[in-house]
């Protein structure tokens, strides 16, 4: 196995069999992400994405807001002090419904270069648990379990 | 930013099928490798660790687009390829925690009742 230096920029794509208004919704509202995001209520709206981990809240900045296609926020780890104490970085959401009755689900997660370990954080099983969790619930209606 | 995708995807979208052609190759799991050690390289810089001519390496990189585990961005004039990671773990929770699972747990069971024991 290599070793891995995690990126600055990250992709992640995922179809998903729903509705791009379906996504939206699962991705802006705590009730759904607290179903697959590792029990993280995330609340976002046009101007701030208010996450809640057990005891711990956090804020971070909107964006960009263009509902159900484009949604852009700040990324701050705030779940273990080595985290906290990094800069910084930029999630992007982009919605894209296909001919065949799915959305492509694009997440890119950049500007990460004042932030290596929350790049390492998120990259591996990070993002791709979220997105295969993500897809899961919508798909039928169960989170994935562990 | 831009996604740019070549790929019609059509009854495959969702198939495992694409995933397991793509792996079975030696060298789609060595591109796969290079862009797991750094993400977001072009067809030059990929071209440029195989001994293989642009056209071999764009039909490989093309297999690898249609099933989804590469993604390519446009950053002003390069085509950057970054690996996408979620088909494999698709196909992980799909196929490789059914059958492992089991096993895993008996293993973790009959650990626990030798530590009792002892």
């Amino acid at each position: 196995m290599t070793t891995m230096t995690a990126q600055a920029t990250q992709v992640y794509q995922v179809f998903i069999r729903a509705t791009p208004e379906q996504i939206w919704q699962a991705i802006t509202n705590a009730e759904f992400t607290e179903r697959y995001f590792y029990g993280t209520r995330i609340d976002t709206t046009a101007d701030r994405r208010l996450t809640q981990w057990e005891k711990q809240v956090g804020e971070d900045p909107v964006l960009e807001w263009d509902p159900p296609r484009k949604l852009v926020h700040g990324w701050h780890s705030k779940w273990n002090d080595e985290l906290s104490a990094e800069e910084p970085s930029r999630v992007s959401w982009e919605l894209e419904a296909q001919d065949d009755g799915t959305t492509l689900l694009t997440v890119v997660h950049d500007q990460l270069e004042g932030a290596p370990k929350t790049a390492a954080s998120v990259s591996g099983p990070g993002w791709t648990r979220v997105l295969s969790g993500l897809k899961t619930l919508l798909e039928t209606g169960e989170p994935l379990v562990g | 930013m831009t996604c740019d995708r070549l790929v019609t995807y059509d009854a495959g979208v969702t198939d495992d099928d694409a995933v397991f052609k793509a792996l079975a190759d030696p060298t789609r799991r060595y591109l796969l490798d290079r862009l797991y050690e750094r993400d977001g390289r072009t067809l030059t810089e990929l071209e440029s660790e195989l001994e293989m001519t642009r056209f071999g390496v764009m039909k490989h990189l093309r297999v690898l687009e249609d099933a989804g585990l590469v993604v390519t961005r446009r950053a002003g004039r390069e085509k950057q390829h970054f690996l996408n990671p979620v088909p494999i773990r698709l196909v992980h929770d799909r196929w490789i925690d059914k059958y492992t699972e089991h096993r895993v747990a008996a293993l973790s069971d009959l650990k626990k009742r030798l530590e009792e024991s002892a």
